[in-house]
């Protein structure tokens, strides 16, 4: 039939959208760096210079390559127990309890809340928080911003670990507590090894998340164009640094913030290609 | 023989209490989980209730000289976020203009085409667009829309960020939904001659109205607070704007402008308390549907 051919042909090129859609992004992120590059090579990737006056321009990404990653990894880091735990509670201690329905409810409420909303409350509550441990003068850095990650992302380390470790089949589980094990030598030795990489991989993703994460970053770490060497200092993620001076950008300024942006997708997609990988050999 | 017995029992006491700790961990590691949660929420509303008031959702966005002298005279700051409401509404409702039909165009295919080689590269393709950041979807629709086609900043430029954020979720959401429905009630309207494409049309979409629905919702949730990529494309304006080419303020724009200028602090609550309240709404009434659907 001829309208049945046409809806098919319809639903594939709109398909092909999504191809084209994610090749064009590639194609002008890469084409919009090219300047950069050019004039720099791959010492772009590698210099930490960061200096925007004009006859003297040299821009150089490493700063913000370092920034992002240890805010993240430190975030991560931040994130294990506390994702690890609260899925254990909702998936194991207290499987389909009112309590972790609760709970569960609450994580998913952390996931809608606004990145912008995240920076104000950290600014000016945890902020100010740092300040009085005395940390910090200021409260600024890279780990008020790693901690304000750290909240962002256990969401989705959460729900793909729980849901994971609910699947852990019950008789093993039962065969386990047969021979006299505690729940907590059930946890350790029947469920995280069958659950392990279903839980790493749902770190990989809440990881991949980090590194993008813009507002609350940029309210946070302080804006310094510095690699960071103390847990305390101001620094610049990429994300921050884009949405920080594209404002006041052109010419190679623009053209070396896409090409970091164009930095920051090839980081994302590769963590998330990796992560959605491990997730599809499980199923 | 006793002296075995008492080794074994305090090995037993020592597992036994080992096991009471961990529990006791994991119950406190859960409340620390969900304290920021209840904390931000206490927050906003704490600090934000005292501005939501009737001009709030009728006046625009009020300059600094306005704030400063309400601030010295110690009253509410006059005016609302009326140019934020309606250029959240504008863009957001451009996005999904823009992302559902093809989101669920797309999901049908994906639907259709299990196991398919060329589905399947699409499915992934679509969850790596899932992860990139929003920051980079600004560049993007900056570099599509702002350059090239509006020629300045744009409430379509932020749009298309936001569409192709949405793009992924209403996709998954679509075919997930589709999956759910089951084949026999496609097979008999086959059955009965009924072209492909209606069946499509009057049985598909309509049985799986509430899952499309409830992807849709909290898409929608999750784009609306989205700061990062309205910056790089619609910038922001200080009137109310229904011009698709022309710069367009939004909700979490003007939070991040009162956030930016002192003697605004007061909004600052007020914005994100309504934002978050918004986002709330969505996400329980999407919930909601989902629930009713189940049963």
């Amino acid at each position: 039939m001829k309208s049945d051919k046409i809806f098919k042909y319809l639903l594939f090129s709109a398909s092909f959208l999504v191809i084209i859609v994610a090749a064009g992004m590639v194609f002008t992120l890469s084409s919009g760096a090219i300047p950069a590059f050019k004039e720099f090579g791959l010492k772009f990737i590698i210099s930490n210079q960061w200096n925007p006056t004009e006859g003297r321009e040299s821009y150089g990404a490493l700063p913000f390559i370092a920034g992002t990653v240890i805010t993240s990894v430190i975030a991560l880091l931040l994130c294990i127990p506390l994702a690890f735990s609260t899925s254990l509670f909702i998936a194991e201690y207290f499987y389909k309890k009112r309590v972790a329905m609760f709970l569960s409810t609450m994580v998913d409420l952390l996931a809608g809340i606004p990145s912008i909303v995240y920076g104000l409350w950290g600014f000016y509550v945890l902020r100010p928080f740092i300040v009085e441990l005395g940390l910090s003068p200021q409260g600024y850095g890279i780990f008020t911003a790693s901690l304000i990650l750290a909240i962002m992302i256990i969401p989705y380390a959460t729900s793909l670990s729980s849901e994971i470790i609910s699947m852990v089949p019950n008789d093993l589980k039962e065969a386990a507590y047969a021979m006299g094990a505690t729940r907590l030598e059930v946890i350790f030795n029947v469920i995280l090894p069958n659950a392990r990489s279903g839980i790493f991989a749902s770190f990989i993703l809440a990881f991949g998340r980090a590194l993008g994460e813009t507002m609350a970053v940029t309210m946070l770490i302080g804006n310094s164009n510095i690699v960071p060497t103390g847990l305390f200092q101001t620094g610049n993620t990429m994300a921050s640094v884009i949405a920080n001076q594209f404002g006041e950008a052109d010419g190679l300024k623009l053209s070396s913030l896409i090409a970091i942006g164009l930095i920051l997708f090839v980081i994302t997609g590769l963590i998330n290609a990796i992560g959605k990988l491990i997730i599809k050999k499980l199923a | 023989m006793s002296s075995a017995t008492i080794q074994y029992n305090t090995r037993s006491d020592y597992r036994k209490r080992k096991n009471r700790l961990f529990y006791w961990l994991v119950i406190a590691m859960s409340a620390i989980t969900v304290s920021p949660i209840l904390l931000i929420i206490y927050k906003l509303i704490i600090q934000g209730y005292k501005q939501i008031n009737w001009s709030f959702f009728t006046k625009v966005a009020p300059n600094t000289l306005e704030a400063m002298t309400a601030n010295a005279q110690g009253e509410v700051i006059p005016g609302g976020i009326l140019n934020g409401i309606t250029g959240t509404f504008l863009i957001v409702v451009m996005a999904a203009i823009i992302a559902i039909p093809v989101g669920i165009m797309i999901g049908l295919f994906l639907y259709e085409n299990q196991g398919k080689r060329f589905a399947s590269i699409v499915r992934d393709i679509s969850d790596i667009l899932q992860g990139v950041p929003s920051i980079v979807l600004g560049l993007i629709a900056y570099m599509w829309v702002v350059k090239p086609v509006t020629h300045g900043f744009s409430a379509l430029a932020g749009s298309v960020a936001l569409a192709i954020m949405m793009l992924p979720l209403i996709i998954r959401s679509t075919e997930e939904t589709m999956k759910m429905i089951p084949t026999s009630l496609k097979e008999a309207g086959l059955a009965l001659g009924v072209p492909y494409y209606k069946v499509i049309l009057r049985v598909l979409i309509p049985t799986g109205f509430s899952g499309l629905s409830t992807g849709i919702l909290l898409a929608i949730s999750r784009i609306i607070g989205e700061t990062a990529p309205l910056m790089l494309t619609t910038l922001g304006s200080s009137a109310v704007n229904w011009d698709l080419t022309k710069p367009t303020s939004a909700i979490p724009l003007l939070v991040w402008e009162f956030y930016n200028d002192p003697n605004m602090a007061n909004l600052i609550w007020s914005s994100s308390l309504f934002l978050m309240g918004f986002v709330l709404v969505l996400n329980i009434i999407s919930k909601r549907i989902a629930a009713k659907q189940n049963r």
